[in-house]
């Protein structure tokens, strides 16, 4: 199964027509239940029960441990012997933790029982579960479920299930209602802010984000609901949307001032606003970034880039760095590839791009060493080590927990991507003489 | 099912993880599913190694759970194998992969594979990761040591009597540190000196820095130091019975504890201590002895983390820095009589949980002025306010630093003495909080000053005492004991005497709350006044 197997796949992109490597070995890649470390601060009254074993509670500690909380906001529910055993007996304890937990935090308004693998293994219906808990608990504490398990979710799909679990429970609107815009995917509050304030320069009032600040106040959805995508792995958030009778509105995605332009078109035109208004609105901020960026492009211009899977983010960060930073693409890798989502950001790479899709990691790392490229985008399980071969990293998981996208954080963007060669040239250590 | 905010210990798998990243050449191939690769990031980022851990993941996804999982494992493994070519391999299961039941020792014995494959049984729902480390170290040094030993206990022994008569100096095996271990590499480096300058020489150092081969001549010591039982007693034993090898007892961590320890390695290498101890000094038994540490005399202390390093701090909380100790506790189960018997000397009872919740709970009740724990304690003496110092896995990333750093020797007790004085309030400030209690600056509710934290304006208008009333302590006590009545007692207090309650020092003003109300309970009182107060002040005194 680790043989390689390219699938010369033709991928409906207009113009570009890119064959796929699609790779199967050994992945190193977060699971799903990592989408905690950022939604537990975007939803504040939420918490997360993890559902699983201690190698569950393990890694979430691992990630969020080096913070001190007071009050933790997430915990796992360890699976042991016992549990194993019988399933009704699981279900009884798994009512007697939430009771404990709701004991010691009475301010919780909304429980996301979270799946594992060790849960999805033994078929633990957590599904259920929540929902028999909710009709015990609620409607003061609203309990939902989803799964970050390994063996389903990479990473970032974990906020992608997470958001899916919680479309069933937004309120509904009726069909006779104004169209309204929604904005999906998690987005720091500073960039929430900003789109708020151009969709209003543009003309539009009724624009909703999901997931909202606080699970109180929650987006209403119905067939008059139009949707963007902040983010590139909401795939089943998406489906679950559309059949609450949304739509969606294809676009890049919101990174560097062409995907921005791009995808705040796409809205803007189908809530009727003329291209002139349009231009008089986004025009000014578009010269701004461009300035802000020009420092960067000077570092990045003609500098390889090669991404390992991690986030979904990769393709249209690839996108960014080619035409507007002026950087090569050598190899693409994203944990999975949404060709609906990503139809238009396709269209825009080169056609020599390799776009790889899974991972066998050892066969990755032969082809970084093959084609020893400037930059490396990658996980911190390989960062140092790459480091420490003398290649420059970027690691991939700060794009997720950095404000990035929009108009006013292109150049920032571009910084996080520059800011690791700069590095290289700035330190002069004097170690050849060391034993290093 | 057990409700866990934090655990003290990752999976055994990861205890296997860390003596394979903590040794050369030995390749460990893990059956487990996709994301189980974060424990790389102990290794890569915690503890910034410069290399991938020798660690080969099957990552299977849910797909693959229909086909052959099996098979995907034994590819895993034939391909590390092809890859990195080690001395030795060990194989096993991740939580998951337990479920699955795919046999990795099974599987990796059909590969027929030219070098030792020891495989691994860890059972994930029951043991921990030091258990795991423990084992993984234990089943190594039983494979590998065992090759090519032809001789019998006493055959072994005999044969190192006659090189040390011959003129052989005496050598031993530090065992016990590994990747990730607190504060280890520079423990090693500690000891290592201290070895050499008493005369022995280091035989093996394992696992951190062993190979396999170097494993196989572990038999040519004359005995063992052992640096951390928690992982290396259970390979020690075993040496002890197959090579006739004894072992340290002491845990070089104190200062006294540091010179028993000289005894006991001369006493077993031959040689005279007395002669070597003379040559060495210790700034931290000076430091604790001069008037500026004279404030700490009494100072209540709440000690936990795991065993061997819960029982040296608590006897150097005790004798070396005349702190009093008001609890202690482990979450090491396997060494659980060990913590019980310690506490017996300060009249204690262990506290032996894995339950943050417990010892959470613990903390609330005892209020002691300063708390030495792990990374969990850290938690709950944020939400408490008490200073807390770190002496015990687990910890993150800052307590492996750059800096040297052991906790073991006599630099270690100095190290020691810098980290646990720091959160304390420095002894002035300690003195002019008490006697002016309403300064804009320097108040009840701000941190220590030294600490660089301005503690700003009084958080809102009310006075400090009406703040006393810790609601989540009284949280847990449900939680605990649903049944049981809060042990608050139902004497009221009177406002003057609440105002007087507010005038202690916020550090021992928890304890003297908790003292009148006992008192009041006892002698049946309805209410608290500030009579009541004192009344207690004086009968605690006693």
């Amino acid at each position: 199964m680790n043989a390689i197997i390219p699938i010369n796949q033709i991928v409906e992109a207009g113009c570009a027509t890119q064959p796929i490597l699609k790779e199967r070995g050994q992945r190193e890649v977060f699971c799903g239940l990592t989408g905690i470390i950022w939604m537990h601060r975007k939803i504040q009254d939420a918490f997360f029960l993890v559902v699983g074993s201690r190698t569950c509670a393990h890694l979430i500690q691992s990630a969020a441990g080096v913070m001190i909380f007071a009050e933790p906001r997430f915990a796992t529910a360890i699976i042991d012997d016992r549990d194993l055993a019988g399933l009704a007996d699981a279900n009884a304890e798994l009512d007697k933790v939430v009771q404990q937990l709701l004991d010691r935090r009475p301010d919780i308004k909304l429980l996301f029982l979270v799946g594992s693998c060790p849960s999805e293994v033994i078929k633990l219906d957590l599904h259920r579960a929540a929902g028999r808990l909710d009709k015990q608990y609620g409607p003061n504490v609203r309990i939902l479920n989803y799964s970050g398990s390994g063996i389903e979710t990479t990473f970032t799909q974990g906020e992608d299930a997470c958001l899916a679990a919680m479309v069933p429970e937004l309120p509904g609107v009726s069909p006779d209602t104004q169209k309204s815009l929604m904005v999906v995917g998690c987005l720091p509050d500073i960039v929430e802010d900003q789109f708020k304030r151009i969709f209003q320069e543009l003309g539009l009032d009724q624009v909703q984000f999901f997931p909202p600040r606080n699970s109180k106040s929650l987006p209403k959805v119905g067939p008059n609901t139009k949707y963007v995508l902040a983010q590139p792995f909401l795939g089943d958030t998406a489906r679950a949307l559309e059949a609450r009778g949304a739509t969606y509105l294809p676009a890049l995605f919101p990174f560097g001032i062409e995907g921005t332009t791009d995808w705040l078109w796409s809205a803007a035109q189908e809530f009727g606003i003329t291209k002139e208004h349009f231009d008089r609105v986004t025009l000014p901020k578009r010269e701004r970034a461009k300035h802000a960026l020009e420092k960067h492009q000077a570092v990045l211009r003609d500098k390889n880039i090669f991404f390992f899977p991690d986030s979904q983010l990769e393709i249209p960060l690839a996108r960014f760095l080619h035409e507007e930073c002026g950087m090569q693409l050598t190899e693409i890798g994203t944990p999975y590839l949404h060709k609906n989502h990503l139809a238009k950001e396709l269209t825009r790479l080169p056609h020599e791009v390799l776009i790889s899709e899974g991972q066998d990691v050892e066969k990755q790392l032969d082809r970084v060493k093959a084609t020893n490229p400037n930059l490396i985008v990658c996980g911190l399980g390989l960062a140092n080590p790459l480091e420490a071969q003398g290649m420059t990293t970027k690691w991939a998981i700060e794009l997720v927990f950095s404000p990035i996208h929009g108009y006013d954080q292109a150049a920032d963007l571009a910084e996080l991507f520059a800011r690791p060669l700069r590095r290289k040239q700035k330190l002069q250590f004097n170690v050849e003489e060391l034993c290093n | 099912m057990q409700l866990t905010l934090w655990t003290y210990e990752g999976p055994p798998h990861v205890g296997a993880m860390r003596i394979a990243t903590a040794m050369q050449n030995l390749h460990y191939v893990l059956h487990a599913p996709q994301g189980d690769t974060y424990a790389d990031l102990l290794f890569t980022m915690i503890e910034r190694l410069p290399k991938r851990p020798p660690v080969t993941y099957t990552t299977f996804q849910a797909r693959d759970l229909g086909g052959d999982t099996a098979q995907i494992f034994k590819n895993a493994a034939k391909e590390a194998y092809d890859r990195f070519t080690p001395q030795a391999m060990i194989v096993g299961a991740s939580c998951t992969a337990e479920l699955i039941q795919d046999d990795p020792g099974g599987l990796s014995k059909a590969l027929n594979l030219p070098i030792p494959v020891i495989p691994l049984e860890l059972p994930s729902y029951q043991k921990k990761e030091n258990w795991g480390a423990a084992e993984t170290f234990y089943q190594i040094v039983r494979s590998l040591a065992s090759i090519n030993n032809q001789l019998t206990q006493t055959e072994h022994v005999a044969k190192r009597k006659a090189e040390l008569a011959a003129g052989r100096k005496p050598r031993c095996n530090v065992l016990g540190a590994t990747a990730l271990g607190f504060r280890h590499r520079d423990d090693v480096k500690e000891i290592s000196k201290l070895l050499e300058e008493l005369g022995i020489e280091i035989n093996v150092l394992a696992p951190l820095h062993a190979s396999p081969v170097d494993i196989t001549s572990l038999a040519n010591a004359d005995f063992n130091v052992i640096l951390y039982p928690e992982i290396a007693h259970s390979a020690a034993a075993w040496l002890s019975r197959t090579f006739g090898q004894a072992n340290t007892k002491v845990i070089p961590i104190g200062v006294n504890a540091t010179i028993e320890f000289i005894k006991e390695v001369c006493a077993l290498a031959g040689i005279d201590s007395q002669a070597k101890l003379k040559k060495m000094q210790s700034n931290a038994a000076w430091y604790a002895r001069s008037v500026d540490s004279t404030y700490l005399t009494g100072k209540r202390v709440f000690i936990f983390g795991d065993a061997t390093h819960v029982i040296a701090s608590a006897k150097m909380a005790t004798e070396e820095f005349g702190f009093e100790v008001v609890g202690m506790g482990t979450y090491s189960r396997e060494f659980a009589r060990e913590v019980r018997e310690a506490a017996k000397n300060y009249g204690l009872e262990a506290i032996i949980s894995d339950d943050y919740l417990t010892i959470e709970q613990k903390v609330t009740e005892l209020s002691p002025e300063l708390v030495l724990g792990t990374q969990m304690e850290r938690h709950i003496a944020k939400r408490l306010g008490i200073p807390c110092a770190v002496i015990s896995a687990p910890v993150h990333v800052q307590d492996f630093p750059s800096r040297y750093s052991p906790q073991m020797g006599f630099e270690g007790a100095n190290v020691m003495f810098d980290t646990w004085i720091a959160p304390l309030m420095m002894g002035l400030e300690e003195h002019l909080l008490t006697m002016f209690r309403e300064d804009f600056e320097f108040h009840q509710d701000a941190p220590a000053s030294h600490l660089g934290r301005s503690g700003g304006v009084i958080k809102n208008e009310l006075p400090a005492y009406y703040e006393l009333d810790e609601k989540p302590s009284e949280n847990i006590e449900a939680i605990k004991n649903p049944s049981e009545k809060s042990s608050n007692s139902n004497a009221i207090w009177t406002e003057d005497a609440l105002k007087e309650l507010g005038k202690i020092p916020f550090f021992v003003r928890g304890k003297a709350r908790k003292n009148t109300e006992k008192f009041a309970v006892e002698q049946g009182m309805q209410e608290i006044t500030l009579e009541t107060l004192y009344d207690a002040k004086a009968y605690y005194s006693k």
